[in-house]
């Protein structure tokens, strides 16, 4: 048994779920502070929007299928393509991990009762249903929605007709959400940490969630004071980008990447975290390397948000900056392969048990690798040079955001789903899922990055005729992605729901929430224990 | 693969490869080994489990090898770019223009063409420019691709070393038309494209020259079609077709009326496009163009010619 047993009266703790407060019904869920609430308030919100999502990228490959102008003009599907991009990073990736299983096992894992701030914890999902609203306001009123991709380079986004001002409202108020909840968490890791539980006893999601919110903290205002310069270039021509007037087009990618490069590493931390996590679970022994891992979350973080000039190798910013940008990034390549290699070498010598979410971190790892090793080829400039803004690109990022942070996602939540709503999944159901995905993953993106290398231009809406074959496979791929994804959501619903119930630990893991009663009791711990030992210590008895 | 047309194309590809191939060694290697110890370790075959914390010596290893390997990445791909940024003293210069949704490029002696022409094994010089918001001049088969941002010079350059007929693409979102935003650089041996060279001249409108026929170059050269078809086809504005003496109903100011198209709307149109916007197309924004009165003047015959 791990060190940190808890009082046996804490068992007997009734369930978040159960629990009467001043609201029923579901103002019990949108008025509530709990965090476990919130975090379930963020999973079924994320959740719609990347159905949504998922949906628009379904309709981008039916359109490519073809030659010309089939089910769509170029209009509807620059509007999809910006629409799926803003959905899927703004609505989808970045509060999807830290929102929803940061905010629900932060408090737990570190011995907490919950966050810091639970009135600013339920603001900031409020101010993210604000954003989602407003950016379905983009859709339906005015011109329809923005056009420009969901990167919004001047000066198109300023002379486009398109409703980009309700748009970049949205990603505003959505950058504000994320700001309060790092800020949160950041507070909570500092103040709320069990006795006992020092930096180096955190679990490693932690430690993510830790690299995680600096960035959200020190980097998302950024974004936001750029995107409301694009506003006040919209409406009172202030000219500080147009170059008419002496403003610079450049200066706003450079504006731009400063948040949306490092925003990549806060897509993917928290799945890196989450990968941490089921690895030592599953192969029931400690993490090897532990404070390796931990601190190359800091190291992801730290570097990553000195490499933004890699999107701009071929924008016209100086060939200096390009290569001192290009020696930077391939920096961030270390901590990753140090992430890597520690997770494999703690499958050595191990008691591996094959469960569902550890399948989904092996896949994890598989996409990964990809990801980031194309990514090297990104980094190198003369390569970027011929690949830059082509399907290679694309290809490379869904390897890395959807085939590695959101494996980790999907993974994390049939790992911790049992103790978030307590009750089990069907085991075959996600097998099959979870094949359906890995054979449309691969088909749809390989195909991409081999399009790419081809030198087909992303944002396209047409293609030329060499292109033709690849496209026709990669649409072939979607079918298979869409029904693996589809299957998993009604798995996971179907769980939720009508799934056998979950035993407190049913994975043998050691962490804090490991400990308590399925479902949670409303502040989790009765006493607040005592940390005496590193977290994932299995000992050999338990195996 | 893509074959390689430019003396780039190898600098790009191996750069490429060199990665690939360190790539898919440690790819093959820790994906082999993780499925190696998950059958292994499973819990069937392995009972008892070795807490090993950690080992520094491994970290020290798996941090230097990588560092090296990327650091010899960087330099490949450095080399590749050093030489992509240097431009041969003996380069041969051409404009390229970039503006919704076309390109023109102009020679040295003034010379303007919607497709590109270069000699096989000269270096040359593409000066980028852009009308109107960022384009990117991309050459698949040359490996090269420059941003065309208003209001900056780009520049890119390169040496053909195959002759035949190449694919240029826009690669920077523009608008409704980015996908056809398409052009091709024909490579010709040296000596063909000397007589080819030699045929051209800058002047697009030659004394007692067909007028007309001199317009229709210059709705290619100047972008206009991208726009405005010449077959009645539906495009974001009005057709060319039928469009000279048609009453028209446009807004000036906000408000709606009514009028005849002859030589003076059309030279208005094209240097004040705002001024008279057509009903149906108001919201669609055209930058002015700056022609010269002969320009307009050979463009008004030509559209006299497409009834």
């Amino acid at each position: 048994m791990p060190s940190h047993t808890l009082d046996d009266t804490v068992q007997n703790g009734e369930s978040y779920l159960d629990v009467k407060g001043r609201y029923t019904g579901v103002f019990g869920w949108i008025f509530s502070v709990d965090h476990k609430r919130i975090g379930l308030l963020y999973l079924g919100s994320v959740f719609v929007f990347f159905t949504v999502g998922i949906l628009l990228g379904l309709f981008m490959r039916l359109e490519q299928m073809t030659m010309g102008e089939t089910l769509m003009t170029a209009t509807t599907y620059n509007r999809l393509f910006t629409l799926h991009g803003v959905i899927m990073i703004f609505l989808f990736i970045i509060p999807g991990t830290a929102g929803t299983l940061g905010n629900f096992f932060l408090p737990i894992q570190i011995g907490a009762k919950d966050v810091f701030f639970p009135r600013l914890n339920l603001l900031s999902w409020w101010l993210y249903i604000a954003g989602a609203v407003m950016a379905l306001l983009a859709i339906f009123t005015g011109d329809g929605m923005a056009d420009t991709g969901w990167t919004f380079y001047v000066p198109y986004s300023t002379q486009t007709g398109t409703n980009v001002t309700l748009a970049l409202t949205a990603a505003f108020i959505l950058g504000f959400s994320s700001i309060l909840t790092g800020l949160n968490f950041v507070a909570t890791i500092h103040r709320m940490r069990a006795p006992g539980m020092n930096f180096h006893r955190m679990p490693l999601f932690v430690w993510s969630l830790y690299a995680t919110a600096w960035i959200q903290v020190l980097a998302t205002p950024v974004v936001g004071i750029t995107l409301v310069l694009v506003i006040l270039e919209r409406t009172l021509g202030i000219g500080i980008f147009n170059p008419a007037m002496g403003g610079d087009p450049i200066l706003y990618q450079h504006l731009f990447w400063i948040y949306s490069h490092p925003a990549v590493y806060l897509m993917v931390l928290p799945g890196m975290g989450v990968i941490s996590e089921i690895i030592p679970t599953f192969c029931r022994r400690t993490i090897f390397g532990y404070k390796a891992i931990a601190w190359s979350s800091v190291g992801i973080a730290a570097v990553g948000t000195l490499v933004w000039g890699h999107h701009m190798y071929v924008s016209g910013q100086s060939s200096t900056a390009s290569i001192v940008f290009s020696f930077l990034t391939f920096f961030v390549a270390i901590p990753t392969a140090i992430k890597v290699f520690n997770w494999v070498a703690t499958m050595y010598k191990a008691s591996i048990r094959v469960e569902v979410p550890f399948l989904y971190a092996l896949a994890f790892l598989f996409h990964f690798l990809i990801g980031g090793l194309t990514g090297l080829m990104m980094a190198a400039i003369s390569v970027d040079v011929h690949v830059h803004d082509t399907y290679f690109v694309v290809g490379h990022f869904h390897y890395t955001m959807f085939g590695g942070s959101v494996f980790a996602l999907f993974g994390a939540l049939y790992y911790w789903g049992p103790k978030m709503w307590g009750r089990m999944y069907h085991n075959k159901t996600a097998i099959v899922a979870l094949v359906l995905q890995l054979i449309g993953f691969n088909t749809l993106y390989m195909t991409m990055m081999y399009l790419g290398y081809q030198g087909m231009p992303r944002r396209y809406f047409d293609h030329l005729p060499q292109f033709h074959d690849a496209h026709l496979v990669a649409t072939f791929g979607s079918w298979f992605l869409v029904s693996g994804l589809l299957l998993m959501i009604g798995t996971l619903l179907y769980s939720v729901f009508r799934g056998e119930k979950a035993p407190a630990n049913p994975w043998g893991g050691t962490t804090l929430e490991w400990q308590i009663p399925t479902p949670p009791p409303l502040e989790n711990f009765d006493e607040i224990p005592t940390i005496t030992d590193e977290p994932y210590a299995h000992k050999e008895e338990a195996v | 693969m893509l074959s390689g047309a430019s003396s780039f194309a190898s600098l790009v590809d191996d750069a490429f490869f060199f990665i690939l191939i360190i790539s898919i060694i440690f790819f093959v290697g820790i994906v082999a080994t993780m499925l190696f110890f998950v059958v292994r370790y499973h819990h069937t075959r392995n009972k008892k489990v070795a807490n090993i914390e950690g080992n520094l010596t491994l970290e020290i290893v798996w941090t230097v090898i990588p560092t090296l390997l990327v650091m010899g990445m960087f330099y490949y791909g450095f080399i590749g770019y050093d030489t992509m940024r240097n431009v041969p003293d003996d380069a041969m210069e051409i404009t390229v223009t970039g503006r919704k949704w076309s390109w023109t490029f102009t020679y040295e002696n003034g010379f303007q063409a919607t497709t590109l022409t270069v000699p096989k094994g000269r270096a040359v010089k593409a000066n980028i420019e852009s009308e109107d918001v960022i384009h990117s001049f991309y050459i698949p088969a040359f490996r090269v691709k420059q941003d065309a941002v208003p209001g900056r010079d780009t520049y890119l350059w390169f040496r053909a070393t195959e002759t035949g007929t190449f694919d240029i693409l826009c690669t920077e979102f523009c608008g409704d038309r980015h996908a056809y935003m398409l052009s091709t650089v024909e490579v010709m041996s040296e000596s063909d494209y000397n007589t080819w060279y030699a045929g051209t001249s800058g002047e697009q409108i030659t004394e007692g020259g067909d007028l007309s026929a001199a317009g229709e170059k210059l709705v290619t050269l100047k972008g206009c079609i991208a726009c405005h078809s010449i077959d009645g086809s539906p495009r974001i504005s009005p057709s060319f077709k039928g469009l000279y003496g048609k009453m028209e109903t446009v807004y000036t100011d906000g408000k709606e009326r009514q009028v005849l198209i002859d030589d003076a709307y059309i030279a208005k149109s094209i240097k004040e496009p705002a001024a008279d916007k057509v009903k149906g197309f108001e919201n669609i924004p055209m930058p002015p163009q700056p022609l010269s009165d002969d320009e307009i003047k050979a463009i008004t015959e030509y559209l006299k010619s497409i009834k």
